[in-house]
C-alpha cells in the first residue's frame, strides 16, 4: 500500500489503467496522509468526502481513455473551483464560493482527475515564501524551519510531502519554479498564453501563467498536455497546435545549443550555485548538447521592471475586491468609508504594499517615469531573448540564488525578498516557458534547482532537455514524514 | 439677468459687454447590439434588475473580457457617417476609479488611441449651414445604475447596464448656442439611426451627454476656463443648463472673479448647475493599456467592406431630394432628418406625386401624429394608403378639400381611401354637363348678384363659387366650377 | 524621487485603503526603499524604444454578437453580503 505513495503520476496512471490499483485506494491513501499533515498547513480547504465519493464513482464506471483517470489532485487556491471555497489565501475572499470553474481545472476534471482540496499560497500569489497567507504560513517538509518558497508554497509543500501525487500552481515572477527549486520538485511555467487564465484569480494579467508542479519531468509533460488548451473566454489565450508533450518526450538532445547567459552570474553568487550551474553544463555536454556563451544585457533591470509592471496591473485587478459583490465587507458610514475599511482589513500587508506601489506608478505625473519606462525596458528584455534564441535552442540558469531560507528571515525586508526572483522574473517578462528541475543539494542538504528557458511555444524542447538532464542528475532526496501526527 | 441678444449670434449682454458662449459636447451613445461590448449578456432595455448580468459584468474573480465584433463595426460605421478618420490600430485602456455601479473598479475605455479620429457634421441652422468638428469617437463600457431613492439608508445597484457598449463622440468646441446644440444632437441622432448604430432614445438613456461650457468676450481669441455639466439626458435640459451655466460664468467674470475648472450637475428642479466634485476629489484615472486585451487592428479592406454597407445618409438624401424632386431645402430637411419619415416619404412617392406627398406628410400627417402623440412608424395611415389618397386628388376623383375629410375618416386606422370615398359618396362632381346645369341654376336664382358682379363687384365671384359648392353638397370640382362660372358670367 | 507621508496618504485614498499613522509611516519607509531600488531603471536610455504592453503573440480575437448568458441573477447575487434578492446593496454615496 505504501508503495502507492511512491508511484509517480505516470506510474499511477498506468497502474490504474491496468486495474492494478483503484482510484479509491489511491485517493484514500492521499487523504489519510493529508489528514495527518495539518502541521504543514498546506491546505486551505479539504474536499476529502467528496473526493472519496468521486473515486468510488470512477471505479464503478472507469474510463481508461482519460489522461488522469481517477487521479486525486489538490490545487493552488488561486483556481476557482465550482462550489468549493476559493480564497486566494486572503481574508477578503475567505467566504467566497465560485459558481464556476477555471478552464485549467476543468480540463483536469474532464480528464478524470478528482479534487482533493485547495492549497495554501501567498495572499493573491504575492510573495516568495508563503508567509503572507491569511491562513498562516506553510511549513516546508524539507525542514520545519524552512519556507517552502512562494507563492505556490502550499502546492510545493503538499507535493514534496506526498499529500498529493501532482499539483498545479500559478507563476507570475517565479511562483512555480522557485518553490519547486526549494522543495526538490519539478516546476514548469508554460509560454504566456498556453494555459487559459479564465477562472484564475488575477494578479498581474500580462505575467500570470498556470503550470504543473510534479515529481519528475515526465509527469510535468503529462500535466501540461491536460492543462494547456485554447480558450475563447480568454483574449490572451493562443490558438496553436499543442503537441502530445508526454508522448513526444525524448532524451535525445544531441546537437542542441544551450546558452549560458553571463549576466546571470550575479555579484556575490555563492560557490554552491556556481558549482550547480557548472555541473548542469556538464550534464548537458554528456547528453550531446553544445554549450554557448550568450549575453542577455538587460538582465539586471528585470526585477525592478517586474516590480513596477506587476504591482501596477495588480492594483487594478484587485480594485474589484470592494465588499460590494462578494467576499468580506466591513460596514462603513458611507460608501467610501466602507471601501477603505473593507480593503484595509481584508488585504494583508504585502498585498497593500503592492497595491500602493502599483497605484503610485500609474498615477498622474509618474506614469511616464515608471510604468511607461518599465514597459520599454520590458521590450528590451524580450528583445535580448529574441536575439539570443537566434543562435541557441534553450538557456540554462540556476533557478534561485540560494536554497530555501528560514521562516521569518526575509519577511521584514521587502527588497531582499524580491531578490529571490532574480532568475525567474525575466522569463515572465518575456512570456517564455521555463522549467525548474532539482539538480543538487547545498551544504546544508537542501535542494537546489536548475532552470531551462525555451523559445515561445517550445515547451517540448525544454521538457526534453530537462528529461535528459534529470536522467543524468539522478536526484534522490528523501523527505521523512517528520511532521505526521 | 440681462436678455440674451437677439442678434444672429447667441450672445450674453452684461454691462454693455457681449459674451460669446463656447460649447463642446461629449455624447455617449449606446451601441445597438444584441450582447454587450466585452460579455455575452443581453443589452435590452427595461429588464428586471440584475437579470442581464454575466459573471464578467459583475467582475467575479478570474473573469476576462472578450470583445464583440459587431460593436466594432458599429463604431466604424458611425465614424464613416461622421466623415471621420478610421484608425486601423486602437488600444483599449483601463480607466481606474471606484464607484458602486462600476464592479471592476475600472472601466474599459480608449484613451490615447481611439478607434475613430477627426470628423465633422454639417448643421442646418436658420442662419445657414455650419460645420461642427468632431474630435474623436471611442468605444467604452457603460456603467450600472445606482438607485438612491428606494432605500433611505442604502444605495441599490443594478448592473444590467454595466458593460453595454458606448460610443463616446467628442465634438470640438465649435458650438455657440443652445440652438446649435439642439441641431447637433438631432443630427448625430439622425445619422446613427440611419446607420442603425444607436437608436438615439434619450428617455431610455441610449443617448446622454456631458456638456462643456465656457465664455469669452466677443472678439477674444483665447478660450475661457470651462466647466463640465455631467450626464444631461434631454435636449431641453442641455439648453437650460447651458444658459444657466453661461450666465453664471459671466456673472463671476463681471465681478472680477475667476472660473474654477470643475464638474457640475444640472439640478432640473431648481434649474441651476451646482458643483459636483471639489478639486481634491478630482479623479486620477491612472489610464493604462488593458493587459487582458490586445490592440485592435484591422486593414483598410475591412473598413471598405463596412463602407459599402452604409445606406444613403441624411445629407446625401437631402441633396438628392432637392435636385431630383425639386423640393425646397426646408421641406427636404424635414423629410430626411428622421429615418422613419424619409422611409415613409420614399414609400409614398413610389406611386404618387412628389410635391403633394411632401405637403401632405409635412402638413396633415404630422399634425395628426402630433395630436395623437405618435411616431411616424406608428402612423394609423400607412404610406400605401396615403399614396392612394394623393392619387385620388391627382386624378380628380376628389378635391383637395374633400381629401381632408377623407383623411380624417382614415385617421382611426387602416382604411383605404378608395373605400371611404365610395362608402361616403365623396367623389367629386367633375362632369361638365352636370356642373353647367348646377351653375345655371345658381345663376338663375341669384340674378341680382349677377347684375352687381357684371357692374364691377368682382369680389362676388367667390359668392357664386360658394353657392355652387353648397348646392352640390361640396362635391363640385372647384377647378371646373371656376372655369364654367367664368364663362357663364362673362 | 522620494515619497513623503503626504503622498502615501494620497495614494492610500486613491486605492481606497485606510491607513493609520503607524502603518502610513511604515509604508513610507518601505516604499522609499523599494523605489530607491527601482531608480536604477533610469540608467537606461529608452527614448527610442516601443513600450511592450501585450506579451501575447496573437491578434485580438473578435467574438460574434450573441447572447450566451441569460438570467443568472441568483448566481450573481449569491455571494453578496446582503440578503437582497434583486439588487446589490451599498451604503449611501455622499455626493
Amino acid at each position: 500500500m505504501s508503495d502507492i505513495i511512491n508511484l509517480n503520476l505516470s506510474e499511477l496512471v498506468s497502474n490504474i489503467k491496468d486495474k492494478k490499483i483503484s482510484s479509491n485506494e489511491v485517493t484514500s491513501i492521499y487523504i489519510e496522509r493529508s489528514k495527518k499533515s495539518k502541521h504543514l498547513n498546506s491546505y486551505n480547504e479539504e474536499t476529502f468526502d467528496e473526493a472519496l465519493r468521486k473515486s468510488k464513482e470512477f471505479d464503478s464506471k472507469p474510463d481508461f481513455n482519460k489522461k488522469l483517470p481517477g487521479i486525486p489532485v489538490a490545487v493552488k487556491d488561486m483556481f476557482c473551483t465550482k462550489n468549493i471555497k476559493t480564497t486566494a489565501s486572503s481574508k477578503i475572499l475567505n467566504n467566497f464560493v465560485p459558481t464556476y470553474e477555471s478552464t485549467v481545472t476543468k480540463n483536469m476534471w474532464d480528464e478524470g482527475a478528482i479534487l482533493l482540496g485547495k492549497l495554501n499560497c501567498d495572499e493573491f500569489a504575492m510573495g516568495s515564501s508563503n508567509e503572507t497567507s491569511y491562513f498562516g504560513n506553510v511549513i516546508s517538509p524539507i525542514d520545519k524551519n524552512l519556507v517552502p518558497g512562494g507563492s505556490s508554497g502550499g502546492s510545493a509543500s503538499a507535493l514534496a510531502a506526498k499529500l498529493t501525487p501532482t499539483t498545479i500552481g500559478t507563476d507570475t515572477g517565479g511562483s512555480i519554479r522557485q518553490p519547486a527549486s526549494f522543495t526538490g520538485t519539478v516546476g514548469l511555467k508554460p509560454t504566456y498564453g498556453s494555459c487559459s487564465r479564465y477562472g484564475i484569480v488575477a494578479f498581474a494579467s500580462s505575467l500570470d501563467q498556470a503550470g504543473p508542479i510534479t515529481r519528475n519531468v515526465k509527469d510535468s509533460a503529462l500535466m501540461l498536455e491536460v492543462m494547456s488548451s485554447f480558450d475563447n473566454k480568454d483574449s490572451t489565450s493562443i490558438d496553436f497546435k499543442r503537441p502530445s508533450y508526454s508522448k513526444d518526450l525524448s532524451k535525445n538532445i544531441k546537437g542542441k545549443k544551450i546558452g549560458i547567459p553571463k549576466e546571470y552570474r550575479v555579484d556575490g553568487m555563492s560557490a554552491e550555485i556556481e558549482k550547480l550551474w557548472e555541473n548542469g553544463k556538464n550534464y548537458l555536454k554528456n547528453c550531446g548538447a553544445k554549450i554557448v556563451d550568450i549575453s542577455l544585457p538587460h538582465t539586471k533591470f528585470a526585477l525592478p521592471t517586474y516590480y513596477i509592471v506587476a504591482p501596477a496591473e495588480a492594483s487594478s485587478n484587485l480594485a474589484r475586491y470592494d465588499g460590494v459583490k462578494y467576499g468580506f465587507r466591513t460596514e462603513g458610514k458611507n460608501l467610501i468609508d466602507m471601501y477603505e475599511k473593507t480593503r484595509s482589513e481584508g488585504f494583508g500587508d504585502e498585498v497593500k504594499r503592492r497595491i500602493m506601489i502599483g497605484t503610485y506608478v500609474l498615477s498622474s505625473g509618474y506614469y511616464d517615469a515608471y510604468y511607461l519606462k518599465a514597459q520599454k525596458v520590458r521590450r528590451l528584455i524580450k528583445n535580448d531573448f529574441i536575439d539570443a534564441f537566434k543562435k541557441i535552442d534553450a538557456i540554462l540558469t540556476p533557478s534561485t540564488p540560494s536554497s530555501a531560507f528560514k521562516i521569518g528571515e526575509k519577511s521584514n525586508d521587502p527588497v531582499s525578498m524580491y531578490l529571490n526572483d532574480i532568475f525567474t522574473v525575466p522569463v515572465n517578462l518575456a512570456g517564455l516557458p521555463g522549467i525548474s528541475i532539482p539538480a543538487g543539494l547545498d551544504k546544508k542538504g537542501y535542494p537546489l534547482g536548475l532552470q531551462i528557458i525555451g523559445k515561445a511555444f517550445d515547451e517540448q524542447n525544454i521538457l526534453n532537455i530537462a528529461y535528459s538532464m534529470e536522467d543524468k542528475i539522478n536526484f534522490k532526496f528523501d523527505v521523512k514524514d517528520w511532521w505526521m501526527k | 439677468m440681462d436678455e440674451v441678444s437677439k442678434d444672429k449670434d447667441y450672445l450674453i449682454n452684461r454691462n454693455g459687454k457681449k459674451y460669446e458662449v463656447i460649447i463642446g459636447l461629449e455624447v455617449h451613445a449606446q451601441v445597438q447590439s444584441e450582447s454587450k461590448l466585452f460579455s455575452t449578456s443581453s443589452t435590452k432595455f427595461g429588464a428586471e434588475a440584475n437579470t442581464q448580468v454575466s459573471l464578467v459584468d459583475a467582475a467575479f474573480p478570474g473573469m476576462l473580457p472578450v470583445i464583440n465584433e459587431f460593436c466594432i463595426k458599429q463604431a466604424i460605421k458611425t465614424g464613416i457617417g461622421l466623415n471621420a478618420k478610421i484608425n486601423n490600430k486602437s488600444i483599449f485602456d483601463r480607466k481606474n476609479y471606484f464607484y458602486a455601479d462600476l464592479p471592476q473598479g475600472y472601466q474599459i475605455s480608449q484613451y490615447k488611441d481611439p478607434i475613430v479620429g477627426e470628423g465633422s457634421v454639417v448643421l442646418d441652422l436658420t442662419s445657414g449651414s455650419k460645420t461642427i468638428g468632431i474630435e474623436r469617437l471611442h468605444l467604452e463600457q457603460d456603467a450600472g445604475k445606482s438607485i438612491h431613492d428606494i432605500d433611505p439608508k442604502n444605495t441599490l445597484v443594478d448592473l444590467n447596464r454595466s458593460g453595454v457598449a458606448l460610443m463616446e463622440i467628442v465634438s470640438k468646441p465649435d458650438l455657440r448656442s443652445p440652438e446649435e446644440v439642439n441641431e447637433y444632437i438631432k443630427k448625430l441622432r439622425s445619422i446613427m439611426r440611419y446607420l442603425g448604430t444607436c437608436d438615439g432614445n434619450m428617455q431610455e438613456g441610449s443617448l446622454r451627454a456631458d456638456v462643456n461650457v465656457s465664455v469669452r468676450k466677443q472678439g477674444e481669441e483665447k478660450y475661457g476656463t470651462r466647466c463640465e455639466i455631467k450626464n444631461v439626458n434631454s435636449i431641453k435640459f442641455m439648453q437650460m443648463s447651458i444658459e444657466h451655466e453661461a450666465n453664471r460664468q459671466v456673472d463671476i467674470l463681471e465681478e472680477g472673479g475667476k472660473i474654477d475648472q470643475e464638474t457640475r450637475l444640472f439640478d432640473t428642479k431648481k434649474n441651476e448647475t451646482r458643483s459636483m466634485r471639489s478639486k481634491e476629489d478630482a479623479h486620477d484615472y491612472r489610464y493604462f493599456p488593458d493587459p487582458d486585451l490586445l490592440p485592435l487592428e484591422f486593414d483598410n479592406a475591412y473598413v471598405e467592406k463596412i463602407r459599402k454597407e452604409i445606406p444613403e445618409l441624411p445629407d446625401q438624401k437631402k441633396s438628392r431630394f432637392i435636385e431630383k424632386f425639386n423640393l425646397s431645402p426646408y421641406e427636404a430637411n424635414i423629410l430626411v432628418s428622421d429615418l422613419d419619415t424619409s422611409k415613409y416619404f420614399e414609400e409614398v412617392i413610389k406611386n404618387s406625386d412628389v410635391k403633394l406627398s411632401a405637403n401632405w406628410i409635412t402638413g396633415e400627417l404630422f399634425a395628426l401624429l402630433n395630436e395623437k402623440n405618435l411616431e411616424i412608424a406608428e402612423s394609423p395611415i400607412s404610406a400605401k394608403n396615403l399614396s392612394n389618397l394623393i392619387n385620388l386628388i391627382k386624378d380628380g376623383t376628389i378635391s383637395g378639400k374633400i381629401a381632408k375629410t377623407v383623411f380624417e375618416l382614415m385617421s382611426d386606422g387602416e382604411k383605404n381611401p378608395i373605400d371611404v370615398v365610395k362608402e361616403k359618396d365623396l367623389k367629386q362632381e367633375s362632369d361638365p354637363k352636370e356642373l353647367e346645369k348646377l351653375i345655371e341654376k345658381v345663376i338663375k336664382e341669384n340674378q341680382d348678384k349677377v347684375k352687381e358682379y357684371k357692374s364691377g363687384k368682382e369680389k362676388l365671384f367667390g359668392f357664386f363659387v360658394g353657392q355652387a359648392m353648397k348646392v352640390s353638397g361640396g362635391k363640385a370640382n372647384p377647378q371646373l366650377v371656376n372655369e364654367i362660372l367664368k364663362k357663364k358670367l362673362k | 524621487m522620494s515619497i513623503d507621508l503626504k503622498t502615501v496618504k494620497h495614494i492610500s485614498k486613491l486605492s481606497r485603503i485606510s491607513l493609520d499613522e503607524e502603518k502610513a509611516k511604515k509604508l513610507e519607509a518601505d516604499l522609499n526603499s523599494i523605489f530607491k531600488w527601482i531608480e536604477q531603471l533610469n540608467e537606461l536610455n529608452t527614448d527610442k524604444v516601443e513600450p511592450l504592453s501585450s506579451i501575447a503573440e496573437t491578434k485580438l480575437r473578435l467574438r460574434k454578437d450573441e447572447i450566451k448568458t441569460k438570467n443568472i441573477r441568483d448566481e450573481v447575487l449569491k455571494n453578496s453580503p446582503n440578503e437582497n434578492k434583486d439588487f446589490f446593496v451599498v451604503p449611501k454615496v455622499v455626493e
